[in-house]
């Protein structure tokens, strides 16, 4: 039998490359969209929490100094941002579950460069997110959100969540390449749900008091809201600071991830 | 055997089963039981034999009112199945296929359950647990949880909970399956002592011959919902009554050679891959010829096997199939997905 | 002993007794069943204490501490968390086998149904002590005195057993932990479409006021509450005590319909 030819071409490692993350990609969303009931969370809580936050907490509006444009948009910005955060963690649930399964051993094998795989799942936590914000996006404007910023500026907003996603996958990725289980899932919520609950989630950071203003002085997604609110409002503030904050961590989440990777590789060899 | 341990009285003549045409057909369609009937005597082990899918838990889930029978007659203890469920439940006992046990108690915490929810009083409770964990030897496990238990060890708990209320009629779904000889072994002996020393009726269900055959009385033999074979397992292999031959050829003679060669000797059987095999009409005397037969037409043979008669072959005589592989194909939830081919290359 | 003359000997009480032990055992030995029910409520309420208390600066708040008048949620959403508690432990039973077990003995569904809500009551004594206990530590306001105090661990163990009941019906109905736990973030939903985070007159959206005046959920909110802010308000305390036992009749009704339904036995 004769050995297998060594890929040394360039264009060929790249075109398996992207052949292994596609397949992983594929598989994920057929699977997830014959079964709904692991679509729809995602899709829901988002809706649910813009709901319940613009609606519910609509007359803090009220407050002596909130001196935003509309308390929607506000909510709206944070239920983007959250849900491209959460949307990086809800894939980690499927990678857990692959592992579990077995599934992820033999994605393994398959793939040339085991890192096409992390990327495949990525991939498809992206497009879940971007049709999640879509509808989150219709049903906001349909109750009545107003819009302030421009074009521009929106598309601003959607490229810093598309960071914050990217970065909340690494971090998943990372975690559960270590605890290769879902069990291990809530490892992944409650860091994520503290970093987003500690950023200026009701009303701007200078009507919080207490040990969350604080937090909130530290907290990199602090940075992100009150840039991304700023893109909706049309006063780009400290934008080049929100992405600087959301690729550093996204920088982080690199090393996190690929070290999660390498654990994994040395784990199922 | 210290009187603590003999739990079960004396035996009754009520203490036996009694199935005339029993039927069970599932709401999705299959009829998982067509028309069995048997009786077991007080005292006996009968044991239920049959592949994966045969319709044996099923039985046993009517006979002890978990199911209720679609059509026919039945009879524990001489109560009716679907009239007097709550009198067969205070019968009978009974380990299903599964332990079905909770993790987060111990062995004696189970027994301490079982027994009062049976009724037992406190008191009572204490000594009968004590007894049937030593009997099962579990004693020194016992105040551990049970999800470190390993399997043999669930299984004996699961036979001593089957027992704290002191039934006289004994059903095992499969009570082996999984387990090490050892444990299997162990099993059996006291499942033995159960019917010889204390009476107890044992209705046994299992896909292993060698478990009918070293503890049956009596052997039922279910395939597809139909009994279709029953005696003492030394009547059953005596109907077949002829040993078979079994030969796999060397590596240059063909195989229709070797079949065509045997065949003089006797009727034809499925063989696994790459043999042949015939029930000799002369009986065991005629291997002689066999072997002298083969050396005069120059077919030289790997292997050769003389097989006395087994349940295996009374179940192949009645339904053409060999009962190991026997098992309908059940879909089993392997944890792995086959990777899809992506839409496009 | 006759195995017939046994049955006579094991009423309902005594059988209830026995799975009450059980669950309530079972429980204590799952810290995972615990400790989250007792951690994450008081996380949420840190944080919204916090980045809630301008709130109190709306015109016509009922009081100058978001601390006092959060201290409801947690006792709301720990209770919650029973429907996860007793709905996925029955459910596993079914699931593993360990319900046909029971029924092979002359257990009746009721002391099943009975015996599960002890767990859940005993997780809802803890979580009760410890949200008092660390609310009024981080300087929550407790209007009503120490004979208040009966009232609202009476209303809390109501409200506990109300959504434990909930949990054991879907657990019934379903056979599946999976199911019971799907059930959580619709009861998410209907706590925070109620009146948890702003009184429901403060609320400015008409049709978020209007789902919190519907949602049971506001009443039995606001009777804790009012221990909290009020002191003594007979109006919410009736409507709170009402909504919570009828919660709970109504559960162990369709909780004892399901039971017969899945008590197979003949």
């Amino acid at each position: 039998m004769t050995a297998a030819p060594r890929i040394t071409d360039r264009a060929s490692r790249t075109s398996r490359y992207i052949s292994a993350a596609r397949t992983v990609f594929w598989r994920h969303m057929h699977f997830v969209f014959k079964r709904p009931a692991l679509l729809l969370p995602a899709m829901i809580f988002p809706l649910f929490f813009y709901m319940a936050f613009a609606g519910g907490l609509s007359g803090l509006s009220n407050v002596p100094g909130f001196d935003y444009y509309d308390y929607n948009a506000f909510q709206f910005t944070f239920v983007l941002l959250q849900s491209a955060a959460f949307g990086g963690v809800f894939i980690g649930f499927s990678i857990g579950a692959d592992f579990d399964s077995g599934i992820t051993r033999r994605l393994f094998l398959a793939a040339h460069d085991r890192s096409a795989v992390l990327a495949g799942y990525g991939a498809a936590a992206l497009i879940r997110a971007l049709m999640v914000w879509a509808i989150v996006f219709g049903i906001a404007l349909l109750t009545g959100m107003e819009v302030a910023g421009s074009f521009a500026d929106l598309v601003g907003l959607i490229w810093l969540a598309i960071v914050v996603n990217v970065a909340a996958f690494l971090f998943a990725a990372g975690m559960m390449t270590r605890f290769r289980t879902m069990q291990a899932a809530p490892a992944m919520q409650i860091p994520m749900f503290m970093i987003l609950m500690t950023a200026p989630v009701y009303v701007p950071r200078d009507l919080i008091e207490g040990w969350v203003a604080t937090a909130t002085k530290y907290n990199p997604f602090t940075a992100i809201v009150e840039s991304g609110r700023s893109l909706m409002a049309g006063d780009p503030f400290h934008v080049l600071l929100a992405f600087a904050a959301a690729f550093g961590l996204g920088a982080l989440m690199v090393i996190f991830a690929r070290r999660g990777l390498r654990k994994a590789e040395a784990a199922l060899a | 055997m210290t009187d603590s341990t003999k739990l079960n009285g004396n035996r009754r003549d009520t203490d036996g089963i009694e199935v005339i045409d029993l039927v069970h057909v599932y709401k999705k369609g299959p009829k998982a039981v067509d028309g069995v009937s048997l009786r077991v005597e007080p005292g006996e082990i009968y044991g239920f034999l049959g592949p994966n899918g045969a319709g044996k838990s099923t039985t046993v889930h009517i006979l002890t009112t978990l199911l209720p029978p679609t059509g026919g007659q039945a009879k524990v203890a001489g109560y009716d199945v679907r009239t007097d469920g709550r009198a067969v439940r205070d019968e009978i006992g009974v380990a299903l296929q599964e332990a079905a046990l909770d993790p987060f108690l111990t062995g004696r915490e189970h027994m301490r359950l079982q027994g009062g929810l049976h009724g037992l009083a406190p008191d009572q409770i204490k000594p009968r647990a004590d007894a049937l964990l030593e009997r099962v030897g579990l004693s020194d496990a016992a105040d551990r949880r049970v999800g470190g238990y390993s399997g043999g060890m669930k299984r004996r708990l699961d036979l001593a909970l089957a027992l704290i209320h002191g039934p006289r009629i004994l059903f095992l779904d499969e009570p082996t399956t999984g387990l090490d000889i050892q444990s299997r072994t162990a099993l059996w002996d006291e499942v033995e002592g159960l019917a010889d020393d204390e009476g107890v009726t044992v209705f046994l269900t299992t896909q292993y011959l060698e478990e009918a055959d070293a503890l049956a009385d009596r052997v039922g033999i279910i395939d597809q919902g139909k009994l279709v074979a029953e005696g003492t397992p030394a009547e059953l292999k005596a109907e077949i009554g002829r040993p078979t031959v079994e030969a796999r050829p060397a590596e240059d003679v063909p195989l229709e050679r070797l079949e065509a060669a045997l065949a003089r000797f006797g009727e034809p059987l499925p063989c696994q891959e790459g043999g042949a095999s015939v029930r000799l009409d002369e009986g065991a005397g005629e291997l002689a010829e066999v072997v002298r037969a083969l050396d005069a037409e120059g077919i030289q043979f790997a292997d050769l096997q003389l097989h006395a008669p087994s349940l295996n072959d009374v179940f192949l005589a009645k339904t053409g199939r060999s009962l190991e592989g026997a098992g309908s194909e059940e879909e089993q939830p392997t944890g792995e997905e086959p990777i899809p081919e992506p839409a496009t290359a | 002993m006759e195995a017939a003359a046994l049955y006579a000997n094991s009423p309902i009480r005594t059988q209830a007794r026995y799975l009450a032990w059980r669950s309530v055992v079972r429980t204590a030995r799952q810290p995972i069943m615990i400790v989250p029910t007792l951690v994450f409520p008081l996380f949420l309420l840190a944080i919204n204490a916090s980045g809630l208390s301008a709130a109190t600066e709306i015109p016509g708040f009922p009081t100058d501490s978001y601390l006092t008048f959060a201290l409801a949620f947690p006792f709301i959403q720990g209770s919650i968390f029973a429907t996860n508690t007793a709905g996925t432990n029955l459910a596993e039973d079914i699931q593993n086998g360990f319900f046909n077990r029971l029924q092979l003995t002359p257990m009746r569904g009721s002391s099943l149904l009975a015996g599960q809500l002890a767990g859940v009551l005993m997780v809802a004594i803890v979580q009760a002590i410890t949200y008092l206990l660390v609310g009024l530590a981080a300087g929550a306001h407790f209007e009503a005195g120490i004979w208040g105090v009966p009232v609202l661990f009476a209303l809390s163990f109501a409200i506990s057993a109300g959504f434990g009941a909930f949990g054991l019906f879907v657990g019934l109905r379903s056979g599946s932990g999976e199911a019971v736990q799907g059930l959580f973030p619709l009861m998410f939903v209907l706590l925070f479409l109620s009146s948890a985070s702003l009184p429901r007159d403060l609320i400015q959206q008409d049709w978020f006021q209007t789902a919190a005046t519907i949602n049971p959920v506001s009443y039995v909110i606001e009777a804790v509450r009012s221990l909290f802010v009020t002191g003594w308000d007979g109006e919410a305390l009736a409507l709170g005590f009402i909504v919570a036992i009828s919660f709970f009749v109504v559960s162990m009704i369709a909780a004892s319909f399901a039971m017969r339904g899945r008590l197979e036995r003949t």
